[in-house]
């Protein structure tokens, strides 16, 4: 099931400010299992939220309104529900993202997103950034394994001056990468515009476009549905 | 620091889309007078960098960390259009294929970042430069002050859109306060980070830097009677 990155964002974007949030869980478990996703991945991948995580465990003592007891606590009804509603948005919306991020080649997202008629000057950037992450990243690693070997443990403040050091080669280095990119497409007959680059993966076919408004509208409905039953 | 889906209401997420869609656009023309046909490649590799920097933890205390936003780094480094250009992408890649940051506060998310933080980060950077003496050494300074206003500035402005369209009623004072310090403290973070990274790029490649120009000295070349001799 390789629905391609422009579909499943059509997907993603709707399927975010629903009501009946078990329901929705239940068609992403749907799309998930049919993509045949390990369900560990998706859970790592929720890591990301902790921060908002607690924000939203701290809103129901910030929040104004009704206050109710709990547990010996004071807390705001209002607050109380923000915060179910608030994590459990963010929830499907992370988790929706994970499921297009599993499902989807990094070029076909690239595609995708030309499809979506961004800025072509920003197409070529993100599909530049694309592919050269992960050589940026590794740079990075070994610059960091560089420093363990020379018996460098960051723990501290002190640490920051060597820390922002690298991040000022690292600067250098992906501009001077970028520099000798751009000077090897030069001598490959670049003239200013990517060719045929990003035109390579293939546009969803019919039934995909059928699985994806049938997703969408069945999350519309659900939404219909809750906003009328409320 | 990223802002999920369902925190703001669609209205206002929609509001800041629009909000960034505009600066976007605006930021498209305006990186054509900074970068040449260059563009693609250099700027590709920007974003890269600094997503790869978002990545690198600086300890603080009791093994809390934080990371570098970079916004006003990005637009010391590499002039205010292009660094808006790189963090817009950058913030796509995360939202999309990290789920970092909600695809529905996508705009928010560029409004604040890559339009407040940038934006920002590069007025106070110019301003300070006009008051401090025109000096090389002034750069990382004037960084360091555009580094640590443009930090609480999005969080304020965070703050801000969270009172007109926030999900939940939390007062508005409450998150401007809890935001602002918390922010003005990562401030400081951003700051010394910023002037060490900027004096780093300086030392090795001074005509990299485009808060530099006009600043460095291009000495013409010499050829020497005798070296070769």
């Amino acid at each position: 099931m390789a629905l391609i990155g422009f579909v499943c964002a059509v997907v993603a974007t709707p399927s975010l400010t629903m009501w009946p949030f078990v329901v929705q869980l239940l068609v992403l478990a749907v799309v998930a299992g049919l993509a045949r996703l390990h369900p560990g991945r998706l859970l790592r991948g929720l890591a990301i939220e902790v921060p908002f995580v607690a924000f939203a465990f701290a809103m129901p003592f910030l929040a104004t309104g009704d206050r109710i007891t709990v547990a010996g606590l004071s807390v705001s009804v209002a607050g109380l529900w923000g915060a179910g509603t608030l994590l459990a948005k963010s929830t499907l919306g992370v988790l929706a993202a994970l499921i297009l991020a599993a499902t989807t080649q990094r070029a076909e997202f690239v595609a995708g997103m030309q499809r979506l008629r961004l800025p072509s000057v920003l197409v070529e950037i993100l599909s530049f950034m694309v592919r050269y992450l992960d050589v940026i990243a590794e740079q990075w690693h070994r610059m960091a394994i560089a420093r363990t070997s020379r018996g460098f443990q960051a723990r501290n403040p002190t640490s920051w001056s060597a820390l922002s050091g690298a991040v000022g080669t690292g600067f250098i280095r992906a501009f001077e990468r970028g520099e000798r990119v751009h000077l090897a497409m030069l001598a490959r007959g670049y003239s200013g515009a990517l060719p045929e680059a990003i035109g390579a993966a293939r546009a969803a076919r019919p039934v995909e476009w059928g699985w994806a408004v049938l997703l969408v509208a069945t999350s519309l409905t659900i939404t219909s549905l809750s906003w009328g039953l409320a | 620091m990223h802002v999920p889906d369902g925190f703001l209401n669609l209205p206002t997420s929609a509001a800041t889309a629009a909000i960034a869609a505009v600066g976007v656009g605006l930021a498209v023309r305006g990186a054509r007078r900074e970068l040449n046909e260059r563009a693609a490649p250099l700027a590709g590799l920007v974003a890269a960098f600094i997503f790869a920097t978002q990545m690198l933890n600086f300890p603080v205390a009791a093994g809390t960390s934080g990371h570098l936003l970079g916004g006003a780094l990005a637009a010391i480094l590499v002039g205010p259009w292009t660094a808006t250009l790189c963090l817009t992408v950058v913030l796509i890649v995360q939202g999309f294929l990290f789920a970092d940051g909600g695809i529905t506060a996508l705009g928010t998310n560029i409004t604040l970042m890559a339009l407040v933080g940038v934006w920002v980060g590069w007025g106070v950077f110019r301003l300070a430069t006009k008051v401090l003496p025109k000096k090389l050494a002034s750069i990382p300074v004037a960084g360091a002050i555009g580094g640590l206003l443009s930090v609480p500035a999005a969080a304020l402005t965070f703050a801000a859109l969270f009172a007109v369209g926030g999900t939940v009623p939390v007062p508005a004072e409450t998150v401007a306060i809890a935001m602002g310090s918390v922010h003005l403290v990562i401030g400081i973070g951003e700051a010394l980070i910023t002037a060490a990274a900027i004096s780093a790029v300086l030392a090795v490649r001074p005509d990299l830097v485009y808060g530099a120009r006009g600043l460095t000295v291009t000495k013409p070349l010499q050829i020497k009677e005798g070296v070769l001799a």
